[in-house]
Formats: C-alpha cells, structure tokens, sequence
C-alpha cells in the first residue's frame, strides 16, 4: 500500500506519544457533574429539567435551540442542583446543568451489552433521528453535529465517507486506544454512515506511526461482512487531521475556499464519531462518554492514562483522580500541543469534545525572544491552507479588515504550523485568530444584512 | 559658438513660455471649486489628525463641518470649545459648548486587589487576548493590562503603572480624542466631564459579576450591593447587571457614594481635601432619622386626619 499525504504546507512535530500503551481505563464518577450547554458547535442547547428533578443516566438535560444544535444527555443519575453560568476552560461564563450524583440507575430502553450488534438498519431517516436524538457531535475537535454532516444539502451527493484515523496531534493517544480496543465498534460504526450516505467508499485513513491500529483494522475488516471500506495508510504528517488535509490526502481534491467538504463528495468522521454512532444506533446510547488523555512531558510514565471518562467531569477531578498536576507542569493543556488551548480554569467541566489534558514543561513550551520577521517565508511554505501568515500578521497590527479578508485569513484552521516553523517567534497565530474572527463577524454581519435586503425586497414585490 | 548659446537660451525661455501657458490654461480650465472656508477652518483646528470628532482628520473636519447645516454632530474634542468657537465664527454658525472631557479608566484591579490565577504568554496584545480567554485573573471584565490604550494614544497621555499594571491618564495631556476607548477590547476606559477643578466621582470597576463572584476575584470590584443607589439623592446613580453606574451630567459631587462603598470601587479624584468617610456617614445617619421621623410625623398626621 502506498502512504499519501497532503500536498500543500504542513510540519513535522515529533509525535511523543508517551501514552499510546496505556489501556483505556473507565473513571469513576464525582459527587457533582456540570453539564455545560455549549458542548457543541452552533446555538448552546436549551434546558428542559428544573432545579430538584430527578434524571437517570441517558436523560434528555437539554434540547437543540437551533437547526445546529445538539441534545444534550445526563451523564449521571442524581439530583438537578442548579441550572446557572459557570466559567469553562477559557474562563468565558456558558450555562451548565450541574447534578448531585446518586448512585448510577440509567434511563430506559439503553443496551448496556458488550454484543457487537453487526446488522445495519436500512431505514435512513430513522438511523439519522437516531444520532440525532442521541446528540453526537464530531469528536474530531470541532464538534459539529453529525446528522446535519450526514444529511448533505440536495443536490450534493457523497462520493467518500473518510474516517479520521490520523491523530496528528503529539502526545494525544486516545483514537489510538479505541481504534485498538473498539476497533469492531469502530468499522460498524462508519459502515452505518456509509449506509446514510447511500453506500459511497469509505476510507479509514490511519497515519503510519499506528502500526497496530492499522493492523487490527485490517483484521477486523476481515471479519465483518461489510463491503468497500478500506484501510488508507497516510504518512506522519501534521495537520494531517485537518478535514480538508484529509481530503486532499485520500481523494486527491482541493476544497475552494469557503468551501465544505461536500462541494468535492467528500464526508469526514472522526473515529470516536464513527463509535459514538455505532453506540447511538445499536445500542440507542446517548453521547455522554468519550475517551481523554492525560499525558504531558513531564508526567512520569506510570501516572500516564487513557480514561473513559463521562461528561461533566471537572477537569480538576480528573487530574487529581490521575495523582495530581505534576511538578515541572507550566502548562497545562486541553486538546494537543498544536491547535490545544491552556487551560486557565481547571475547575472547568469536560465536555463532549474533550480530549486529552497534557501537562507540559517550561521547556516544552516557552516562547523564545520575538525578532523582527526576516521575510524568510517558512510560515508561507508551512500553512496547509496556503495562506501567508507574515502577511496575514502585518495587515492585522494595522487594522486593514478588507485586505485579511481578500487574503483569505477566514481560511485559516489555526493549526499553527506558521507559529511552529517562524524562526523570529513572532506570535503569528495569536494575532492571525483575533483578525479571523473579527473578520468572520465582519462576514456574517453582512451575509445577515444581504438576507434581510433581499427578504425585503421579496415582499415589497408581493 | 555665441550662436550656439544665444539659440539654447532663446529655445529653453521659449519653450518655458510655452509649457507655463499650458499650465495656465489648464489650472484655469479645470479649476476645483472649493469653499475657502475650508481652508480656513482646518487653520484653526489642532492639527493633530487624531480621529477623535469621527473624520479621517482635521481636514476632513473642516470640509465635514463647512458642508453640514450646523455643528450638533460636529466637534472637535481636541479643541474643545475655544477652537469651536472660531470655527462657528468662520461658519456663521452657533456652536453647543460641551463640558471639558477626560479619559478615565475604570478599573482598579492592580495585582494586589485582584491576583493573578494564571500566567499569560501569548502576543502582548488586549485584543488578541481578549479573543483567547477571558484573562489572567478571576475576573473576566477587567483591565488585561497589555497595553492597546497605551499604544493608541498619539498625545501620550497614557502610561502603564508597573506597580499596578493598570493604564494611568495624565489629565493634562488627555485630548479626550476617545481613541484608548476604541482600542480597549473590554470596553474598560470611559470619556468622562472633566469636572470642577478636575473633580469628579466615577465606578472604578465594570464587573457585572454577582457580588461574591466579583469580590472573589478583585477586593476592589464592584459587587452591586446598590448602598451607593440609596445613598444617593441626586438620582445619579444606577445599577444595571449587579454594576453601578454614576451619571457625571447628575452628580453634584457630594462624595457620599463614595463614602458608603463597601469595596471602595467609587472613586473621587482632585477634590482638595482627603475625604472624612465618618463624617459623611455621620451626615447620611442623621439625613436619614430625620427623614424617618419626618415620614412617622405623615404617617401619623395622615391617621389622625383619617379619624
């Protein structure tokens, strides 16, 4: 088999992934659990339980406000003890449902079996409920809603469903764990969506620093009875997981600027996504566990875990059920050392999309002295979108809103590879993500203002 | 040879002649009207280009203001009222005078009030790190300390206290120009009247966190408590989402606001004496029996007159 990757831009990060033997272990549940209503990309969720309801695990907390939008499920049974905003990893006030946990009863008509249930249920419309109702979101990192993913606008067909294996990250193990533990789960799971998208190939792309989950993928494909999935070996590459990265690497397309996957036939899944399906439809299980690392440099390797963890879970129990934030750790992390983001509140609630807590060194992660950009063009060549970070950074320090957005800067994935390759250690990101979203307010200020002129003018018309 | 120089001569001072009729005939054919008065306002203006009156410069200003059909929306804060006078002289017009205004900065959260919970790393910009999270203390209102204020000041009003890590106005160089305002992603520094003698009261904090939430970041935020709303009897202050607010345009300077403040958020600056917080307490005290007996006195004569 031949390894692909993408063609454009990207980095070699050494992988470090310290904790990939370490075996998925289930963590055991606090006495409260904060359920954050925006655990998912687009409107947060509007509860529908009041304070000093009773809810059992799988329980409905809250309900989508928005075609993008998510359910929102009890991770625990207990006691609402208030519904009221509380401060998330990056300190910013959201509303979380936080529940007093009472033993561990879980709500009617869920499968807790280990069987692998193999049959995919033909009836589209009532698998794509299924996921909905059952709120999966991607697990990839952006945590978009899977169903409005697998229910492509008319009219764009899917050609390829790709499953991301790739787990460019450094250090970040947990695919890696499932992909070897659930790999059956796994495989059902993405033959489901294949089946929602009408039957297309799918893919599931692993880098090469995976041997063994490639192995056993290729063995479990072995003995299921599902046709045209694949196993796609990448080269180590980051940001290989990026979705249109991925794209390129496996079908050889180029998505336009501004545009979805779709626009080339292309679906991209996670692997966790591609379980929590599998447990959503077989087993009528609601998203409310998902798998994090805890891991870092300077963590020794006895105290590195992979925990299954349920939703809600402070981040600060988590470390402390893990032997504590270890000596040495300047930075603490959530998501990997590339496109994660330092933790400022450890009290801070998991949510559906949290994936790992990495403990970092100073070494790992000090910034060296800013100099003065030299016009080298190592940001240019790095950027996987094509973009020209230098460029991006100038026009931002002088406000020029117009020409970020004729180059592009909404384009960027803030995957920081210019950051990573600058050798003057110019914040490039930094500045480059502030211009993204004002530009992108800028954006929607003014699609929003288009609609409205033109629903006027439709109804001066009538 | 004195041919040849007498002919270059005779060539160049024709050709000259030439070129400057051409250049006559074209500045005379394609003449821009222009009002003079234009020219004549921007004489009188500051000349510092800074933005703060909403035009790209004084310039603009002039032309702006020549154009408009009086001054309501047109000021220059730089140059206060004097400059506008002339500039409704020039114009015929009348001018409103606007109360001398400064910037203040409403926050006291120095690194003794308010502790830092984290350490940040990032580019040294407000902006981008008002982007990223909502900052290296408890509280996710205050001032982030990187300096875009500073930084946007053309007059150099503004310098960053290392001690308190807090932006610190010198009132005489502030034009009130409002381009710190814009700069700051918390929306933190206010244009405020200057006051009497530079005297004036201000909230020096925007948290609108509940009270313990806000007390437990910064011991000198607001907490909403509203004591200062009671206090009150000019009507000046209000609270709006647990963060009081002190109208200038209503505040007569009484300092009592300023006395009762449980968190000392409210402010006093330049008045001439350091302010006796027991004798104002004192003085509310007795305010208040007196209206409590005055209001008895009703109740009563209202009984007695229902009888």
């Amino acid at each position: 088999m031949k390894n692909v990757t993408f063609r454009i831009g990207g980095v070699h990060p050494h992988d470090s992934k310290l904790s990939r033997d370490c075996a998925i272990e289930t963590l055991p549940l606090p006495q409260t659990v904060y359920v954050s209503m925006a655990q998912h990309l687009g409107a947060p969720a509007t509860p529908v339980v009041a304070v000093g309801d009773k809810v059992k695990v799988g329980q409905v907390l809250a309900e989508p406000a928005g075609f993008i939008s998510a359910f929102v499920h009890s991770p625990a049974s207990g006691t609402v003890k208030s519904i009221a905003p509380r401060a998330d990893i990056a300190g910013k006030m959201v509303t979380h449902i936080e529940i007093a946990v009472e033993g561990d009863e879980w709500a009617e008509g869920i499968d807790l079996s280990d069987t692998l249930v193999t049959e995919i249920p033909a009836d589209r419309a009532a698998v794509l409920e299924k996921i909905k109702k059952n709120g999966v979101v991607g697990l990839g990192g952006a945590t978009f809603p899977t169903h409005v993913k697998l229910n492509p606008a008319p009219g764009s067909k899917a050609e390829c469903l790709i499953i991301n294996g790739a787990e460019c990250e450094p250090y970040l193990t947990s695919d890696y764990r499932i992909m070897l533990e659930r790999t059956k789960e796994i495989i059902v799971g993405a033959a489901i969506m294949q089946s929602v998208l009408g039957g297309c190939p799918c893919v599931l792309a692993i880098e090469e620093n995976k041997p063994e989950a490639i192995q056993a993928m290729q063995k479990a494909l072995g003995e299921l009875p599902y046709t045209n999935i694949r196993v796609q070996q990448l080269k180590k590459r980051y940001p290989q997981g990026g979705e249109k990265q991925l794209i390129d690497a496996v079908m050889r397309r180029q998505v336009k600027s501004g545009g979805l996957p779709i626009s080339v036939g292309a679906v991209v899944q996670n692997m966790a996504t591609a379980l929590a399906v599998y447990e959503a439809v077989q087993k009528n299980k609601p998203l409310i566990t998902n798998t994090l690392t805890v891991t870092g440099d300077c963590l020794p390797l006895e105290k590195q875990h992979n925990y299954l963890f349920r939703i809600g879970i402070p981040l600060s129990a988590i470390a402390d059920y893990a032997g504590g934030v270890p000596e040495g750790a300047a930075k603490i992390i959530s998501g990997g050392p590339m496109m994660g983001k330092a933790i400022s509140n450890m009290d801070a609630a998991t949510v559906k999309g949290s994936s790992s807590i990495l403990y970092l060194s100073y070494d790992a992660t000090k910034r060296g002295e800013t100099s003065a950009c030299i016009r080298c063009g190592r940001c240019s060549d790095a950027c996987p979108m094509g973009l020209e970070p230098f460029l991006l950074n100038r026009l931002t320090k002088a406000g020029d809103m117009e020409g970020l957005e004729k180059n592009a800067v909404q384009d960027c994935i803030e995957c920081g590879c210019c950051l990573y390759s600058c050798p003057a250690n110019i914040p490039l990101l930094d500045r480059i993500r502030q211009s993204k979203v004002q530009v992108m307010g800028i954006m929607r200020a003014r699609a929003a203002a288009a609609k409205a002129a033109a629903e006027a003018a439709k109804a001066a018309k009538q | 040879m004195t041919g040849t120089i007498i002919w270059t001569i005779v060539i160049l001072a024709g050709l000259g002649l030439l070129l400057a009729l051409i250049l006559f005939w074209v500045a005379k054919k394609f003449k821009v009207e222009e009002d003079p008065r234009i020219d004549e306002v921007e004489k009188v203006m500051p000349g510092a280009n800074c933005g703060g009156c909403g035009f790209a410069g004084c310039r603009a200003f002039a032309d702006a203001a020549v154009k408009a059909p009086n001054l309501d929306n047109h000021y220059c804060p730089v140059g206060g009222n004097e400059v506008m006078k002339k500039v409704a002289g020039i114009l015929g017009y009348e001018v409103k005078e606007k109360a001398p205004m400064v910037a203040v900065v409403r926050c006291n959260g120095s690194c003794a009030n308010r502790p830092a919970t984290n350490i940040y790393d990032g580019a040294p910009s407000c902006k981008v790190k008002a982007a990223l999270y909502s900052g290296d203390t408890g509280c996710a209102y205050g001032c982030l300390g990187c300096g875009d204020c500073v930084s946007a000041c053309q007059f150099g009003a503004l310098t960053m206290d290392v001690t308190t890590g807090l932006p610190v106005v010198d009132e005489q160089k502030c034009t009130a120009c409002g381009a710190c305002v814009k700069a700051c992603p918390k929306s933190i520094i206010e244009l405020r009247a200057k006051g009497p003698r530079g005297m004036r009261l201000y909230v020096s904090c925007v948290n609108k966190d509940k009270g313990p939430v806000a007390k437990k970041a910064c011991s000198a935020a607001c907490i909403g408590c509203g004591i200062c709303l009671k206090t009150c009897t000019k009507g000046a202050i209000t609270l709006e989402g647990n963060l009081a607010y002190i109208n200038y345009e209503l505040c007569k300077l009484c300092r009592e606001c300023e006395a009762v403040c449980p968190t000392g958020a409210i402010h006093g600056i330049n008045f001439p004496k350091p302010l006796d917080k027991e004798a104002v307490k004192a003085r509310i005290a007795e305010r208040n029996r007196k209206a409590k007996e005055a209001a008895e006195a009703a109740k009563a004569e209202n009984k007695e007159a229902q009888q």
